[in-house]
């Protein structure tokens, strides 16, 4: 029990729940928008790296973010452009950006800093440290608010924190803002759009700039606030787990928040279950669990839990009638 | 005003623009990095052609990538997005694996060749067959199932190699070495014709398996039956299923080819080069393989040449990171995606142009390109 729900692996699952969490809502505002968008995992790589070389270079946490969110947003410019003026097929675009991102930043890397790739070592401030909520210390001994506060809630980044206010503020521009109604029509029907005298162009590439900020948080946390610094391959599949969670979740704000949470639980489960023996299993098969994430996400799409629908209008390029 | 090209240049001037510009934007990476693009360039181009073992080098890199674009393209006919290429290639390698780790003693090499062929498509296919039948039956998306499959594929894998495959008191997660008669015999004769040994290139006889996959691949696609109904199905669903071409049947049955394919492409490193299965055998071979399709146009005899072209990149690219050592092999996945990028998502941007260029200039030459065409 202690070694399922124990307060390190809740807490842990907090953390990596936050690039998921990130990614997949950057997903949400494009696909909500009608733009498939394969390329978060490239888009995330791109700001982590960037964030690294950023963060070492002017000493600070928040200059290595914001280089990190101008990338990731500059690859979202380049994935609309691609989708939405040049009408290419958006999955290739997000392919390609993977793999552009991919190659380019370890060869900066490499010349930059002559480390095969890596970016160096950050410390101090260089770095997002944790934050001590108020009162977590003295709340430490309650019984479960103590649990649940100064134990798992208190203690991250203030990129978690921001991450999970994104949820409710999503679910606000979404379902409560004429920019939410408009991003959510785009997706489902953007000829309406477009006949009610909105651009559909200028909709979608607003959309893809949300997108490529918060794609570019959740590679920032990646390498100032899980790690130190940029490694090579760091989002290691992330970002298609990402988008495993945005359609598990069906495209809505709050699940997706769930659906990090369990990614993210699986993947700390995998890793605190390394080379152990339970009863009646035997050695847990951390593998088979890492794995679990893209089971449950085919047999979600095999329509086996509810059925995942994606946005209508998601992966056409918009031609305006003549 | 004409709003199409001529086919030449619908065909070969646009891809060589599209190209050429991803080479330029490739050349100032390489001009960021702080080398000469020129030099890199002749470098490439020396490593990879320049004596025997670089072309036959190049020659076995190119064999991965005509199985994982053929994969692709034939799914690309039917209007499927196989991003799962590489997925199907990992689970292809314990067909081969069957085949040669349980008859390489008892067997020789032509019995165990023609059956690992067998085994690789049908695992290769199998691995296919759910996301194709997802696709077809319930509509879930097979970009998306194909991308979960590969993560699931590359767990299986991990899994077969720790717990299942390697020998005992083995530390390195690999089968073990498969016996001679388990290995495709390399082509040392034909570069010997040459006056060049192969110099420790493994090329092998899956080079030519993969020119007749090619040629199959076109005999399929543009002359029989089930090539009609599945280009049909590609360009016009709704149109398809008027003609009574059942939608499901045909997607299936493509993917399983697609599938297969893919699957075929373990042959060539697992018993043409290393004699076993290690990890990440595959190198991102299936994804060379969706810009393989991109840059070949689909067409069978596009994708050799374009095989041949990443063949070279990945050779020569080997030799570049020796001579500059700013430039890894990191640089051949920038410009795979920057081929993808141009070739794929952007194929159109230069169409609109072109097209005003050909129509203003063309007007007088019309019947001159009417024969060109």
């Amino acid at each position: 029990m202690e070694l399922i729900f124990g307060l390190d692996v809740l807490n842990s699952t907090i953390r990596l729940s936050t690039p998921l969490l990130l990614a997949a809502l950057a997903g949400l505002y494009s696909e909500r928008a009608g733009i498939v968008d394969i390329g978060l995992e490239g888009k995330m790589l791109g700001a982590a790296f960037a964030a690294g070389a950023a963060a070492f270079t002017f000493n600070s946490a928040w200059a290595g973010l914001f280089a990190g969110v101008a990338v990731s947003i500059m690859l979202s410019m380049l994935h609309g452009f691609a989708s939405i003026t040049a009408r290419g097929n958006q999955i290739v675009s997000g392919v390609a950006i993977n793999f552009v991102v991919a190659g380019v930043a370890i060869l900066l890397g490499q010349k930059w800093f002559g480390l095969g790739g890596r970016t160096p070592q950050l410390h101090g401030v260089e770095r997002f440290r944790e934050i001590t909520m108020p009162g977590s210390e003295a709340l430490r001994d309650v019984p479960v608010i103590g649990w649940l506060y100064s134990g798992i809630l208190s203690g991250h980044a203030v990129l978690v924190y921001m991450a999970f206010l994104a949820v409710p503020v999503t679910w606000w521009i979404l379902y409560r803002t004429r920019f939410g109604l408009r991003l959510r029509a785009l997706g489902e029907n953007p000829a309406a759009v477009d006949t009610a005298g909105i651009s559909v162009t200028w909709g979608r590439y607003r959309a893809l700039v949300v997108c490529g900020l918060l794609c570019g948080m959740a590679g920032a946390y990646l390498a100032l606030g899980l790690s130190a610094g940029f490694v090579k391959d760091m989002t290691a599949g992330k970002g298609f787990i990402a988008l495993a969670a945005l359609i598990f979740a069906k495209w809505k704000p709050v699940n997706v928040m769930f659906a990090a949470l369990l990614f993210g639980y699986l993947e700390a489960l995998g890793i605190r279950m390394q080379g152990k023996v339970l009863p009646l299993i035997g050695e847990v098969p951390v593998t088979m669990i890492q794995a679990l994430p893209y089971v449950l996400t085919v047999v979600l799409l095999a329509g086996f839990i509810g059925k995942a629908i994606p946005p209508k209008a998601s992966g056409i390029p918009y031609v305006k009638e003549r | 005003m004409k709003n199409e090209l001529p086919k030449w240049a619908d065909y070969i001037l646009l891809p060589v623009i599209n190209l050429t510009v991803a080479f330029i934007v490739a050349g100032m990476v390489v001009l960021m990095v702080g080398e000469n693009p020129l030099e890199a360039a002749y470098i490439l181009v020396r490593g990879a052609f320049g004596y025997g073992g670089g072309i036959a080098y190049t020659m076995y890199y190119a064999t991965n990538f005509i199985f994982t674009g053929l994969s692709v393209a034939v799914a690309f006919h039917c209007g499927l997005f196989n991003i799962g290429s590489e997925g199907q290639a990992i689970i292809g390698a314990l067909g081969v694996a069957l085949a040669a780790l349980t008859l390489d003693h008892l067997m020789p090499w032509w019995v165990i060749f023609p059956l690992a062929i067998v085994g690789s498509a049908l695992f290769g296919a199998a691995w296919a067959l759910i996301p194709a039948w997802l696709q077809a039956k319930r509509g879930s998306h097979i970009v998306i199932t194909t991308i979960m499959f590969n993560f699931i594929a590359s767990s299986v894998m991990v899994y077969a190699l720790v717990e299942v495959l390697k020998p005992a008191g083995s530390m390195a997660p690999q089968t073990r070495t498969f016996e001679q008669a388990g290995q495709i015999p390399k082509l040392d004769w034909l570069f010997e014709v040459f006056g060049s040994g192969l110099q420790g290139a493994p090329l092998n006889l899956s080079f030519f398996l993969a020119l007749i996959m090619a040629f199959l691949v076109w005999v399929l696609i543009w002359r029989t039956r089930f090539g009609y109904e599945l280009r049909t199905t590609g360009t016009n669903p709704t149109a398809a299923v008027y003609a009574g071409i059942p939608p499901v049947r045909t997607i299936v049955i493509t993917m399983l080819i697609s599938g297969g394919l893919a699957g075929m492409m373990a042959l060539n490193p697992v018993m043409g080069d290393q004699a076993r299965i290690e990890l990440d055998f595959t190198a991102g071979a299936g994804f060379v393989g969706i810009a393989v399709a991109l840059m070949g146009r689909s067409h069978p005899l596009g994708i050799i040449f374009a095989a041949i072209l990443f063949g070279m990149l990945y050779q020569g690219g080997a030799e570049l990171s020796f001579d500059m050592p700013n430039i890894s092999r990191d640089m051949i996945i920038a410009i795979q995606g920057l081929v993808i990028l141009f070739a794929g998502a952007l194929e159109h941007m230069f169409r609109p142009s072109l097209i005003r260029l050909f129509s203003r200039f063309g007007r007088s030459s019309d019947a001159s390109l009417a024969e060109a065409a």
